[in-house]
């Protein structure tokens, strides 16, 4: 096959692509969008193992089948609420392949370069290697995380400024000799020393983010996989790989940009360490909050929502860590029978990844024309007769409002208590991921329904119904 | 601890101290509850109802006094029921205990323990003991239907084919609870309601219960401890006075609930106002049992002034007696559960505990009344103003500041075009332009698609393969090894991704 026929298809490739992610825009086009991007996947590889490659089919096609057999059951049969996890540890893959694909092209000796070019080329393979284990190791670290292997709390080593700076240093120290032994034709030892940085950087980074932080740092790994492939594409001159890897690295920048308005929170800062920090402000005011919370049973919630005319859920975290989804839609269900107005508020950040909650609703066959994103629902809240609170804390926080000195200070929420009634369907009175009191349980107009949020919504469905 | 509840032996009283249900929960305390044969009889609650519900009939009056550790009663103890009472006691009720002095030392002379329900400190912890509240909401409610009785026209305005009515105008004064019951219920009925209040903070309640709040121009802040009104200032209240004397024209119902704890009423609507009135109007007082807020009141009557008939029941909860009852016994159980932490039926008088501190006036004996000021006002306490954030000085804008990362990126282009070789910038012009494209058909992504947005961004990462394919040739075995295991997790990669890609999507519908 003619190199001209190659990078045509490759082009055609990219574009589909392009059209794969701009379908995603919308729901209606999303399906289609998805399967631009199979189309265009499997046109660059069939016209890659066609044209260029010359031998080891058999390997080659058995890696596949395996490989692709794993991926298969892997998506069969992950539980939404296991989405984040699966996530992660598929970016966790795609940095391994960086860094294995960037060994083996140096091992391959790369000919036909000589000065500049040869620099150039040693520096993308150190860049390339560098993003893909930072990647692997740190999404293997959020995987921990988020499937609770790993504690939520922010792991604070001190001095861990001057530790990621240090790290830094020696990155590009070793990076330099590297640079100066693969001219020689060596090199193998710092490129080694780099890898083993570069992991402990991404094990440290990932480590010292809080619970909260989560789906900053799985859209971030997300963007730096779309980096790795774009330095690999420089290595091996390939324009496909810098096109795809430069759409999936800004993809992933924006969606950690989004995460971190959505929580006020300036990207640095995430990166630089958990929420914890902002701690010792915070327990002044907290301890400030008047008055108690007001109890309430099931059977006077079953009263409320049925007389109720417009009901907005809120959910959160706990909703997915009860696997309460189901009910959830149940209820919804019901209540739209009995006409009325049931609508859902998500805020940016809930659960664990950009959209959490969005998929965990879908699946359990909410419809999705009546969940709405927070900001185009929260002047509604004074018609709200009812809205519930499930196992979501921070996001629903008027602290974010009202106290200016609060480590959750200026971050966007939604605003329950402008509306008739709250009721807040919560385990106990723990505090939530950012450790901050939250003033709207004690609120007049909130009531407070305890125990487990599955267990609470399956005695209000049998009471509704 | 036994607890009795005896028949009320106040003229015209029809509430009763415990309900059936209340007794239940009171069981699970640990008392027993007995109550005097036939005392929920004017509250439409038999003998029977209280017998199914564990409760012990006593007969003789005489023997349930005699045998209780505490009486719970609605009304103050009358001079022959004081006589009943023997030392170590407690008793629970109404007691005014600011206006009756003599009371409270003849129940100090009989070594008792009284509770007073008026002195419960209104804390956000006390609501559900606030039997005052729970009371005066009844009320806010009867004094509406009272005034509609002796009203002869429609509260509501209609415009029919014999003609048009005109709705009802209803002036509220004092928007505290009663009063904002009042103007639930008269809006309820299509009245037009107008309220005021000293305490400019109640405006609010009072809009959200559809009623027009009438302001008075002038500063000055009626909220006094606890959540109740204070005395105001001369000038304030002839400005006051002014305002009722204009609307005293203009209404045709007048419902009064001002009062300040501790004092006589306040009197706001004066004779003259009343011969302003029209004919047939009405005002209900609902401050009667304290002298009234209107000159003409006269307690527990109704009279006929100038055309204008005057309302001045004081028992306005005793005629709906049956939820009355309900309520009061409610706020009895939740106070007795306060004292009960053990819940072991034995009652413990906390004077750590501010609630318990509040209502109780007599201690064994002592007089304890008045309790030290509560320390909270149900309010959230009023934020110092913010201090005036002192005018930044407008710093000398740095024209520079913007250009910066213009100028640093330009800087390093420069430095990359001098020093790249050609085949590199054309990847770099490849990436940059990408890195566009991505930004532009990123923003548009729903939200709500982001899940999916990350694992189709996931499975098209794996093209790193194509790395691992172009390699997958090589003659080294390591390279081949290397290579082999890249293609294996990326294809992982590829299939999972579109795979759970695939299965989100269809599940998102209409």
């Amino acid at each position: 096959m003619s190199q001209g026929l190659i990078n045509v298809a490759y082009i055609g490739a990219t574009i589909l692509f392009i059209l794969a992610l701009g379908g995603l825009s919308k729901q209606e086009t999303a399906r289609r969008g998805n399967l631009f991007g199979m189309i265009g996947m499997g046109l660059a590889l069939v016209v890659t193992i066609i044209g260029l490659v010359t031998s080891n089919y058999a390997f080659l096609i058995g890696a596949l089948v395996v490989g692709g057999s794993v991926g298969l059951i892997l998506a069969k049969k992950v539980e939404m609420t296991q989405m984040p996890e699966l996530v992660a540890i598929l970016h966790s893959l795609v940095g391994l392949a960086a860094v294995l694909v960037g060994y083996a092209n140096f091992l391959s000796h790369a000919t036909g370069f000589s000065g500049i070019e040869l620099t150039i080329h040693h520096i993308e393979t150190y860049i390339g290697i560098l993003i893909g284990a930072l990647t692997f190791s740190g999404s293997v670290v959020a995987y921990l995380k988020l499937s609770g292997k790993w504690g939520g709390k922010p792991l604070l080593l001190p001095a861990r400024h001057w530790l990621n700076l240090g790290l830094l240093i020696l990155a590009i120290y070793f990076g330099i000799q590297f640079v100066n032994n693969a001219a020689e034709g060596a090199g193998l030892t710092a490129l080694a020393i780099m890898t083993i940085i570069a992991l402990l950087f991404g094990i440290h980074m990932v480590a010292a983010i809080g619970g909260a932080d989560m789906p900053v740092v799985v859209s971030m790994l997300n963007s730096y996989s779309g980096w790795a492939a774009a330095a690999l594409g420089f290595l091996l001159s390939n324009d496909l790989l810098i096109v795809v890897g430069a759409l999936v690295g800004s993809s992933g920048a924006i969606l950690s940009y989004i995460m971190c308005r959505a929580m006020n929170r300036n990207f640095i800062s995430v990166i630089a360490g958990g929420f914890g920090s902002g701690a010792p402000k915070a327990s002044g005011p907290a301890a400030e909050i008047e008055g108690e919370v007001t109890p309430i049973n099931v059977e006077e919630v079953a009263d409320m929502v049925t007389s109720a005319k417009e009901v907005m859920i809120i959910p959160g975290y706990g909703m997915a860590v009860a696997q309460a989804q189901h009910m959830v839609s149940d209820i919804t269900k019901t209540l739209r029978k009995k006409g009325v107005n049931v609508r859902f508020g998500i805020h940016p950040v809930a659960g664990r990844m950009p959209g959490h909650m969005n998929v965990l609703l879908a699946e359990a066959k909410v419809p999705y024309d009546i969940v709405f994103e927070m900001e185009e629902i929260n002047e509604d809240f004074p018609d709200v007769d009812v809205s519930i609170v499930i196992g979501a804390n921070d996001i629903v926080n008027p602290a974010a409002q009202e106290v200016p000195d609060s480590p959750i200070a200026g971050m966007p929420v939604l605003e329950p208590w402008n509306g008739k009634n709250t009721i807040v369907l919560k385990r106990g009175m723990a505090s939530g991921y950012a450790g901050v009191e939250n003033p709207l349980f004690y609120k007049e107009n909130t009531r407070m329904l305890f125990g487990d949020a599955k267990e609470s919504l399956e005695a209000l469905f049998k009471l509704m119904s | 601890m036994r607890i009795g509840v005896p028949r009320e032996v106040f003229d015209g009283e029809q509430r009763v101290a415990t309900t059936p249900e209340a007794a239940q929960q009171l069981q699970k305390l640990g008392f027993s509850v007995a109550i005097e044969s036939g005392a929920g009889n004017t509250a439409k609650l038999s003998d029977s109802d209280y017998a199914d519900a564990g409760v012990e009939i006593i007969e003789s009056t005489q023997a349930l006094w005699k045998d209780s550790d505490i009486i719970l009663k609605v009304r103050a103890p009358e001079n022959s029921e004081i006589e009943l009472l023997h030392e170590g006691q407690m008793i629970i009720s109404f007691m005014a205990p600011a206006q009756n002095p003599e009371l409270l030392q003849k129940l100090a002379d009989k070594k008792v323990t009284a509770l007073a329900m008026e002195t419960i400190p209104r804390l956000s912890r006390s609501q559900k003991m606030d039997a005052l509240s729970s009371q005066a909401n009844i009320g806010g409610y009867r004094a509406i239907i009272e005034a509609a009785q002796h009203f002869g026209r429609f509260f509501t305005g209609q415009i029919t084919a014999a003609g048009k009515v005109p709705p009802a105008k209803v002036l509220v004064i004092g928007a505290g609870v009663a009063g904002l019951a009042a103007i639930g219920t008269a809006r309820g009925m299509g009245a037009i309601v107008r309220a005021f209040d000293t305490r400019p903070e109640v405006k609010e309640q009072v809009e959200s219960m559809d009623g027009e709040f009438l302001m008075l121009e002038f500063e000055e802040d009626g909220s006094g401890e606890g959540g109740y009104a204070k005395t105001m200032s001369k000038e304030f209240i002839d400005a006051e006075m002014a305002l009722f004397a204009e609307q005293a024209k203009d209404v045709d119902i007048i419902v009064t609930t001002a009062l300040i704890p501790g004092r006589p009423a306040p009197e706001l609507i004066t004779e003259d106002m009343v011969k302003s009135m029209r004919e047939g109007s009405v005002i209900v007082d609902l401050a009667a049992a304290m002298g009234g807020n209107c000159k003409l009141t006269e307690a527990d009557k109704v009279v006929v002034k100038h055309g204008v008939n005057i309302v001045g029941y004081t028992d306005l909860p005793s005629r709906l007696p049956t939820q009355a009852s309900q309520l009061y016994s409610t706020n009895l159980r939740h106070l007795l559960s306060d004292m009960t932490p053990e819940k072991d039926g034995n009652v413990i008088v906390d004077f750590e505990d501010e609630v318990v501190r509040g209502a109780t006036v007599v201690k064994e004996g002592e007089i304890t009344f008045p309790p030290p000021p509560p320390k909270l006002s149900a309010a959230p306490a009023k934020k110092p103003e913010p201090a005036v954030v002192e005018e930044e000085e407008p710093k000398e804008p740095s024209k520079l500041k913007p250009w910066i990362p213009f100028i640093i990126g330009g800087l390093a282009l420069w430095g990359l075009g001098t020093s790249a070789p050609d085949s590199f910038m054309s990847h770099f012009t490849v990436f940059v332009l990408s890195c566009f494209v991505g930004y532009m058909v990123i923003w548009n992504v729903s939200p709500s698609l982001h899940t999916p947005l990350m694992s189709v961004t996931n499975a098209i990462s794996s093209i790193i393969i194509i790395g691992a394919l172009l390699q997958i040739s090589s003659p080294d075995p390591w390279v081949i090894i290397l290579a082999g295991i890249a293609v294996l997790i990326t294809s992982v990669n590829i299939v999972g991704g579109f795979a759970v890609t695939q299965r989100m999507l269809d599940m998102f519908r209409k």
